[in-house]
C-alpha cells in the first residue's frame, strides 16, 4: 500500500464509566500530597529523565489518576528519583513518593522485606 | 543433696532459654551473607577473639558506650547488668567453696542462702556474705533508678522512654520483682538462721520469728518464679539485647558488616537493641517535627516482630544522627535501607535512553556538580571561577546531559536501577581518563566514594579548594566575616569530612561555633531519603535548626551541600552560601590586589 505519510490513531476515548479512578485515591492515602497538584509542568521542565528521552512526569500522573495504565510502568522507570522535580514545584507535590508508589502499585515490583 | 522443689521453675526456665537462643543465633548464623561467612572464619582463631572477649565485656556488662553519653543512665544499666554478673559469678564461686566441689547442683549459687543453713564458718565466708550482699545492694540501687527513668525518664537525662509491647512488660515486670524478692527471701531465711550479711541479716533480724518462718518457703518460691517468667520471656523481650549483643561484638570484631541486603547480621543487630530510647532524643522528627512512631527504636522493634511498613521504614531522613548516637554501635541507617529493598527483575535494564558515548575530553579532573547542584547555578558559577583561577583544566561532566550518581534510587530501595545508573557513569568517566572526580553534591561524593568501583580520586568541593590552597594554586583574602558552617549530613556523618570545609573558611573568615557541630550537627529537613515526611514537618526542622544555627547572627551562613543550600534559603534573612561560592568572592586575583577593606566585601557578598 502507498504510505501517504499518514496513520489511523488508536481511539483515545477515556470509559470514565469504567476507567479505575480508584488507584489514585488509593494512592492519595500513600501520598496525599498527590491530590495538590496542578499540573503546571514544572517537573517536567526540570527532570533529568526529560532531559535525555520523553519521560513525563505530568503525563504518567494525569494517565495515572485516569486509570490509563498500559505502557505506564515502562514510563515510570525512566526516572531516576533524582528530586529535582520536588524541588521545582510550586505546590510541594511529594513527586518521588507518587512516582514510586505508582510503580509499586502497577505490578511486578515490590518491596521485598516489608509484606 | 541439696533440693528443694522451688528449685524447679528456675531450673525449666534457664533450659528454655538456653535451648531458644541456641536455635535463634543458629539460624540466623546461617543467614549471613558469604561475606560476612568469609570474613568470620578467616578471623575467628586470630587475636581479633581476644580483643572481642574484652569488649564484650566492657560493653555488655560495664555499658562504657551508654557510661560516656550519660553517667547516671549507664551506672543503671552497669549495676543491673554487672552487679548481676558478678553476683553469679561470686555466688557460684561461694557455692563451690562452700560444698567443696566445682560439680555441685547448678542451682546451688542462686538460692545458696536457703540451703546453706548452718552458720557460716567455710573459708572466707564473711567475705562472701558481705560481697553478695553488697552486690544485692548495688543492683537494689540500679532497680530504682530504673524505675524512676520508667516514670520520670527525665531524672535521667532522657526527655522521652521508650513506649514498650507486651513482652518487654511481663519481662520488665519480672526482672523488677526477681531482686527485691531475692532480698526478701535471704533476709527471711537469715532472720531463722543467722546466716545473712548487713543487708539481709539487718533485714532479717527485723522480721518476727513466726512470721519469717511463714514467708520463707513462699518467698523464695516467688523468687524462683520470676526468674522463670524472666527467662521465658527474655528471648521474646527487648531483654534478648543482652545475649545478642555479646554475640554482635564478636561477629563485628570478626569483621562482618551490614551489606546491602537484609542478612543475618541484621538480624543480630536488630536483636541487640535494648530499646534504651537514646536515639529517639537524636531525632530530629521528634523533638522538631513532633512525629513519634517512626525512630529507630520503633523501627527496629517493628522489624523484629514483622510488624514493619513501608510507612515507617520510608519515613526516616538517613540523616544518621541516631546511627552517631546509638550506644551499641547499630548501624541503623543500613538496616532502613535495606528494608525499602525492592524486588528486582534479573537482567532487566531501566535506563538504556541515556546513550552513553565515551567522551572526547581528555582531562586530568572531572567535575560533576550533581542533579541538585544544577538547581543552585551560583554554586556551579562559583566553581567554574575557581578552577580558572587555579589554572584548571576540567571536563564538566553532566553539565548538559547529567546523568544522576545513583544514590537516590538506592536510598529508596530501587538497588537494580541504581546500579543501573552506576554503570552507565562509570563507563562515562573512566573514558575520560581522568585521575580526579570533583563534585559539589555531597550525596554524589558518597555515591562515588561508596558504589562505585572506580579507581580515581574523588573529591568533595570542599576538599578539592582545601587542596588548592594548601598546594597555593589559590589564594585567599581574610575578611573579617562571622561565618557559621553547617555540616551537611552525608559530608559529615556520611563520609567523616568535618575538617577540611572549616580550614577552607577559617582562610576567609572568622568561624563561630554553634551548639550541634560536626558530628552532632542537625539535618536541614530537605533530606530526599524521606518520602513520607509533610511539608509544614519538613519547615519545622528546617526552621529549628535555622535558629540554631543564627543564633549570634553570623554574617554569613555557610554550607556545602545545594539541598541544604536550597532549603535554608527560602526562610533565611541572611546570607546562605556554598562554601565555594564564599571562596570565589574572596579569590585574591594576582593582577588585581585592589579588593580589600570589608566595604568591598560587602559590596561582593550583596552584589551575589
Ligand atoms: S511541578 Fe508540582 S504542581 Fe506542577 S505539575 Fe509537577 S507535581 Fe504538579
Ligand atoms: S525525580 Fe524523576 S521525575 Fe523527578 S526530576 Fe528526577 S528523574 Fe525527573
Ligand atoms: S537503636 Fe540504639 S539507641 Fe536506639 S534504642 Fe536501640 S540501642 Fe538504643
Ligand atoms: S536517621 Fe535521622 S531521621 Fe532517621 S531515625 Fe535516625 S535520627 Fe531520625
Amino acid at each position: 500500500m502507498k504510505n501517504w505519510g499518514f496513520k489511523i490513531a488508536k481511539p483515545r476515548i477515556i470509559d470514565l464509566d469504567t476507567a479505575n479512578t480508584k488507584a489514585f485515591e488509593e494512592l492519595c492515602e500513600k501520598v496525599p500530597s498527590a491530590k495538590r497538584c496542578i499540573m503546571c509542568g514544572a517537573c517536567t521542565a526540570t527532570c533529568s529523565a526529560a532531559n535525555h528521552t520523553s519521560f513525563n512526569f505530568r503525563k504518567c500522573n494525569i494517565m495515572f489518576r485516569r486509570g490509563q495504565f498500559e505502557g505506564l510502568a515502562e514510563e515510570l522507570d525512566k526516572c531516576m528519583l533524582c528530586g529535582k522535580c520536588k524541588l521545582v514545584c510550586p505546590r510541594a507535590v511529594n513527586t518521588r513518593a507518587f512516582i514510586y508508589n505508582m510503580r509499586i502499585f502497577l505490578n511486578d515490583l515490590n518491596y521485598k522485606n516489608i509484606k | 543433696m541439696n533440693y528443694s522443689h522451688f528449685i524447679l521453675p528456675f531450673s525449666i526456665g534457664a533450659i528454655i532459654l538456653f535451648v531458644i537462643i541456641i536455635v535463634k543465633f543458629t539460624k540466623w548464623f546461617r543467614l549471613l551473607d558469604r561475606k560476612q561467612k568469609y570474613f568470620i572464619k578467616r578471623n575467628i582463631f586470630t587475636t581479633k577473639t581476644i580483643s572481642a572477649t574484652i569488649e564484650a565485656f566492657r560493653e555488655a556488662l560495664i555499658h562504657r558506650n551508654i557510661y560516656k553519653k550519660n553517667p547516671l543512665l549507664g551506672y543503671m544499666h552497669m549495676s543491673l547488668a554487672f552487679g548481676w554478673f558478678l553476683l553469679i559469678v561470686v555466688g557460684k564461686i561461694e557455692a563451690s567453696v562452700y560444698s567443696g566441689t566445682f560439680f555441685e547442683e547448678p542451682w546451688l549459687a542462686i538460692f545458696f542462702k536457703y540451703f546453706a543453713r548452718e552458720p557460716h564458718n567455710f573459708w572466707g565466708a564473711k567475705f562472701f556474705t558481705f560481697t553478695m550482699d553488697f552486690l544485692l545492694l548495688i543492683i537494689l540501687s540500679g532497680l530504682a533508678l530504673a524505675i524512676i527513668k520508667r516514670f520520670r525518664s527525665k531524672i535521667l537525662g532522657l526527655k522521652k522512654a521508650t513506649k514498650h509491647i507486651i513482652y518487654d512488660k511481663i519481662a520488665l515486670s519480672a526482672l523488677w520483682l526477681i531482686f527485691p524478692l531475692r532480698l526478701l527471701a535471704e533476709s527471711s531465711t537469715a532472720a531463722l538462721v543467722q546466716n545473712g550479711g548487713f543487708l539481709t541479716g539487718g533485714l532479717g533480724s527485723l522480721f518476727p520469728q513466726q512470721f519469717a518462718q511463714a514467708i520463707e518457703l513462699p518467698l523464695w518460691w516467688a523468687y524462683s518464679i520470676s526468674l522463670f517468667v524472666f527467662f521465658v520471656s527474655l528471648p521474646f523481650s527487648r531483654y534478648m539485647h543482652i545475649p545478642t549483643e555479646v554475640a554482635l561484638i564478636f561477629l563485628r570484631k570478626w569483621g562482618a558488616t551490614e551489606g546491602e541486603q537484609y542478612s543475618g547480621l541484621t538480624n543480630f543487630e536488630i536483636n541487640s537493641c535494648s530499646r534504651c530510647g537514646i536515639c529517639i532524643d537524636a531525632c530530629q522528627l521528634n523533638f522538631s517535627a513532633n512525629i513519634n512512631n517512626v525512630q529507630s527504636v520503633y523501627f527496629i522493634r517493628d522489624t523484629r516482630y514483622n510488624k514493619i511498613s513501608d510507612l515507617v521504614a520510608n519515613n526516616c531522613l538517613l540523616c544518621g544522627r541516631c546511627t552517631e548516637a546509638c550506644p551499641v554501635g547499630l548501624e541503623l541507617t543500613q538496616i532502613r535501607q535495606q528494608l525499602r529493598t525492592k524486588t528486582e527483575v534479573p537482567g532487566k535494564h531501566y535506563y538504556d535512553y541515556c546513550k552513553v558515548e565515551p567522551t572526547k575530553n581528555k582531562t586530568d579532573v572531572i567535575y560533576f556538580a550533581g542533579c541538585m547542584t544544577h538547581l543552585t547555578p551560583s554554586i556551579i558559577l562559583a566553581m567554574k571561577n575557581i578552577f580558572s583561577a587555579a589554572n584548571e583544566k576540567v571536563w564538566f561532566m553532566d553539565e548538559e546531559k547529567g546523568i544522576c550518581c545513583g544514590r537516590p534510587r538506592r536510598q529508596q530501595g530501587f538497588v537494580q536501577q541504581s546500579k543501573d545508573l552506576v554503570s552507565k557513569n562509570t563507563k562515562l568517566i573512566s573514558s575520560s581518563g581522568a585521575k580526579l572526580l570533583v563534585s559539589s553534591c555531597p550525596i554524589c561524593c558518597k555515591s562515588f566514594k561508596e558504589e562505585y568501583a572506580l579507581d580515581i580520586e574523588i573529591m568533595h568541593h570542599s576538599e578539592y579548594i582545601k587542596m588548592l590552597i594548601d598546594e597555593k594554586r589559590i589564594k585567599l583574602n581574610k575578611s573579617e566575616l562571622n561565618i557559621v558552617f553547617h555540616d551537611p549530613c552525608e559530608l559529615g556523618r556520611g563520609l567523616n569530612i568535618y575538617k577540611q570545609p572549616r580550614q577552607v573558611l577559617s582562610k576567609v573568615g572568622k568561624l563561630v561555633n554553634t551548639e550541634f557541630d560536626e558530628k552532632d550537627s542537625l539535618c536541614c529537613g530537605g533530606s530526599l531519603a524521606n518520602t513520607i515526611i509533610e511539608l509544614d514537618s519538613q519547615l519545622k526542622i528546617r526552621d529549628d535548626v535555622l535558629q540554631i544555627l543564627a543564633k549570634d547572627n553570623p554574617d554569613v551562613l555557610a554550607t556545602a551541600c545545594p539541598l541544604c543550600k536550597k532549603t535554608f534559603t527560602r526562610n533565611y534573612k541572611g546570607k546562605v552560601m556554598d562554601i565555594a561560592e564564599i571562596v570565589s568572592n574572596f579569590l585574591s586575583l594576582q593582577n588585581n590586589s585592589k579588593k580589600e577593606g570589608k566595604k568591598e566585601e560587602e559590596k561582593i557578598l550583596i552584589s551575589q
